[in-house]
């Protein structure tokens, strides 16, 4: 909102202004505010789907159904597979999004700030809606929802889930055109499309993907919801529908969705790695065009979710060979960031380490992957927990570790605290051995037969299943020294000045947290942003902000 | 919504805004929306497609002879609206806001006659909602694209509402008359396969 307060001189701003607590709870136009609302209140729903996961993890400690009934496993397991993709990792890349990209490009605000709050507002409610199914009776379809399974169990829980994913999704879109936008028309002068930060980069390719994509899963979820309150059939065999269209539908999102949340955080860490090795990313236009490929690629590698589905086999040749495609322009970042380490300066960090760990963990993503690609294996392991830790590591073992890396590389610019680097390491290695010891086992228990969804399984698979259920309570305790570490920071933290990792992106040469237009004058960008090492490498020499300009 | 914030802030803090004039962009994001919106189509389309492809019979046994007269004469009523409301366009750039109104009362007015025949439609088919597989596409197919004619008419309505304030809009600054326009056109195209789908083909 545009109060007077906020833009009485807005260009030459002498001392940060700082936002009032009360702000982060009102309609707030600044694209900081949204981004902190949007990271605040995804950690929340972070909490919320983990928890669900641990009476899940909990209840498969053992064979019976012992700790909660098999009816509520189900619940738990649509809510927290809904919960941690649509109200964790998605939002908390447009946070990311939201509070990076008009500082990183040198703008002063998004391109629709209004919009852009809408997007925000819309996040919360759709959560609350998700939630409140409890009070109906949860859907018990999984987060794929497949009919007829879909339009069997609880016709209201159900449709409270469409609803809140119709929400979430709407706010995903209007928040990818404020994205595309900002970074195609708002760069500050001097800055070409080749001196945008791969950050910036990975989110245009991920916007797109949003815009292309989204709008099937709505397409989808009107045709289901018609189904399923006004009777039709459009998914239903029994009237003469088909299954199969909404398979199609659903997947030519939720493909994609995979990429959505994968790479805002590619982008993340094509920015962190640089800084802490201190040496100039490797192959800058390699990474930001193999964004553009996946971006690409994804959209035409939907049916590999569906060799089982009566899919013909010249279609799953089709499907198999874009699938393992994508692998190339992926490993052409994975190389590339090894690259950018190699012979680096690196300081481990926990920034660096969560960033060294989403690069392992995500490599072991990957290859289950290309693995899965194949139909002879994936027929093989088809619905069994082989891919239950296939998409684990790569959303746990990726998003979410590039998150924590983004995370504690940004902190100090977003609160003007250093974080404490005693919990962050903490932290990591709690995750890190946390993450290994659940989703590890998942594949060997996959290949052995144990069945994905199911409360219920055969007593042989009971000691791997008890080491993944430690492994879930190490994960829950990893958050710990999190939690603790964000609010001793804020309070009795280091104050962190304005570029405390010497960086050369543009975020880093205003003050910690920016003002509120974000610059005191107009940047002008007049080198590359990761130059690091050349002749001098501190940020005076580069001088990457000259004399002020007006546009 | 952008100049509206820029109004807002001129009129607090008057050089902020005659300094430099925020570049509009929000011509682009209203495509960008209007990309999102026609893949929405696109999937609803493609799962008519899919059903076309897949059933033996198309469409299923028992649908009634699809009528012809009604949807034809509608479907020129709305492609007309489009070149009309160009006009209203035309007529703003050369500060003429009395033709605007004009020219947008008339596609309207067109407008709410093409609903009108929908719901006519509606009322006097043989076949319902649940009849069968071909039934359920074409009526959510056309109430989805209805409801597209409905917003595009209140966005119209809205333009003339504004048109009536004062030099609201001018031959230099008429962003809403262009996206309602974009809008419109945006939903003519869409019927215009939506006809060939659900009643042709």
């Amino acid at each position: 909102m545009t109060t007077p307060l906020e833009v009485s001189n807005p260009h030459h701003i002498d001392s940060p202004q700082q936002r009032k607590w009360q702000d982060y709870f009102t309609f707030n136009t600044d694209h900081k505010v949204i981004g902190i609302q949007y990271l605040v209140t995804s950690f929340v729903f972070y909490f919320v789907g983990g928890f669900f996961a641990e009476l899940m993890r909990t209840e498969l400690a053992t064979p019976a159904s012992d700790f909660i009934s098999p009816e509520f496993y189900n619940q738990a397991l649509t809510l927290h597979g809904t919960i941690m993709i649509f109200l964790w990792i998605v939002p908390a890349g447009a946070g990311f999004a939201n509070y990076l990209i008009p500082l990183m490009v040198g703008a002063e605000d998004m391109a629709f700030p209004r919009l852009n709050a809408i997007a925000f507002w819309l996040t919360p409610p759709g959560g609350v809606l998700l939630l409140s199914s409890l009070l109906v009776g949860a859907p018990q379809a999984g987060w794929t929802s497949y009919p007829p399974l879909s339009l069997l169990s609880g016709k209201w829980g159900q449709e409270l889930w469409i609803m809140s994913l119709l929400i979430v999704g709407t706010s995903s879109i209007l928040g990818a055109i404020n994205f595309i936008t900002t970074m195609l028309k708002m760069r500050a002068p001097g800055m070409d499309i080749h001196k945008m930060p791969l950050f910036c980069w990975s989110m245009l390719a991920a916007s797109a993907l949003i815009l292309l994509s989204t709008p099937a899963l709505a397409a989808a979820l009107i045709l289901l919801s018609f189904d399923l309150i006004a009777g039709t059939s459009f998914f239903n065999p029994t009237g003469g529908g088909d299954p199969i269209v909404y398979q199609h539908l659903f997947w030519f999102y939720s493909h994609p969705a995979v990429y959505i949340m994968i790479l805002p955080f590619f982008g993340a860490i094509s920015d962190v790695i640089p800084v802490h090795a201190r040496k100039p990313i490797f192959g800058y236009r390699a990474i930001a065009y193999s964004s553009l490929a996946i971006s690409f690629l994804g959209l035409i590698v939907w049916a590999h979710h569906m060799y089982t589905s009566g899919t013909p086999g010249w279609l799953r040749l089709f499907f198999m060979a874009t699938t393992m495609l994508i692998a190339v322009p992926t490993g052409i970042k994975i190389f590339s960031w090894c690259a950018t380490m190699w012979g680096g300066k690196i300081s481990l960090n926990s920034a660096m380490l969560f960033a060294i760990g989403f690069v392992s963990s995500f490599v072991i993503g990957g290859i289950t992957g290309v693995m899965l690609a194949s139909v002879p294996l994936d027929i093989h392991v088809h619905d069994t927990y082989f891919v239950v830790g296939h998409f684990h590591y790569v959303l746990f073992g990726g998003s979410v570790l590039g998150l924590f890396a983004g995370f504690y590389h940004w902190f100090p610019k977003m609160t003007g605290k250093m974080f404490n680097e005693t919990l962050g390491r903490m932290h990591f290695i709690l995750t890190f051995i946390g993450l290994n010891l659940t989703f590890m086992p998942m594949h060997e228990l996959g290949l052995l037969g144990m069945n994905r969804r199911i409360a219920l399984y055969d007593p042989q698979f009971q000691p791997l299943n008890q080491l993944s259920t430690w492994g879930a309570y190490l994960l829950a305790i990893s958050s710990l020294p999190l939690v603790i570490g964000v609010f001793w920071s804020i309070f009795k933290g280091e104050i962190a000045g304005d570029n405390p990792w010497n960086s050369l992106t543009l975020e880093w040469q205003t003050s910690s947290p920016p003002p509120i237009l974000n610059f005191d004058t107009t940047p002008v960008v007049v080198k590359g942003p990761y130059e690091y090492g050349h002749n001098h490498s501190s940020v005076e020499d580069v001088k990457l902000i000259d004399a002020p300009q007006s546009l | 919504m952008q100049g509206q914030t820029v109004q807002d802030s001129s009129i607090i803090l008057g050089e902020h805004a005659a300094e430099h004039g925020h570049p509009d962009h929000r011509l682009f994001g209203l495509v960008l929306f209007l990309v999102a919106e026609s893949m929405i189509f696109l999937g609803l389309f493609s799962a008519f497609l899919l059903y076309r492809a897949t059933l033996p019979v198309w469409p299923p046994a028992g649908t009634p002879e699809r009528e012809l007269l009604l949807p034809g004469i509608n479907s020129l009523i709305l492609i007309s609206s489009s070149f009309i409301m160009h006009r209203g366009q035309v007529a703003i750039k050369k500060n003429d806001v009395s033709g605007l109104r004009f020219w947008f009362g008339l596609t309207a007015l067109l407008g709410a006659i093409f609903l009108a025949g929908q719901m006519y439609e509606y009322f006097h088919l043989a076949f319902g909602l649940k009849t069968n597989l071909f039934a359920s596409c074409f009526y959510v197919l056309t109430g989805f694209h209805g409801l597209h004619v409905t917003f595009g008419l209140l966005l119209i309505l809205m333009v003339l509402y504004r048109s009536l304030k004062n030099e609201h809009y001018n031959s230099q600054n008429h962003f809403g008359v262009e996206a309602a326009e974009l809008y419109w056109h945006f939903v003519d195209v869409v019927w215009i396969i939506l006809f060939g789908l659900v009643y042709l083909l």
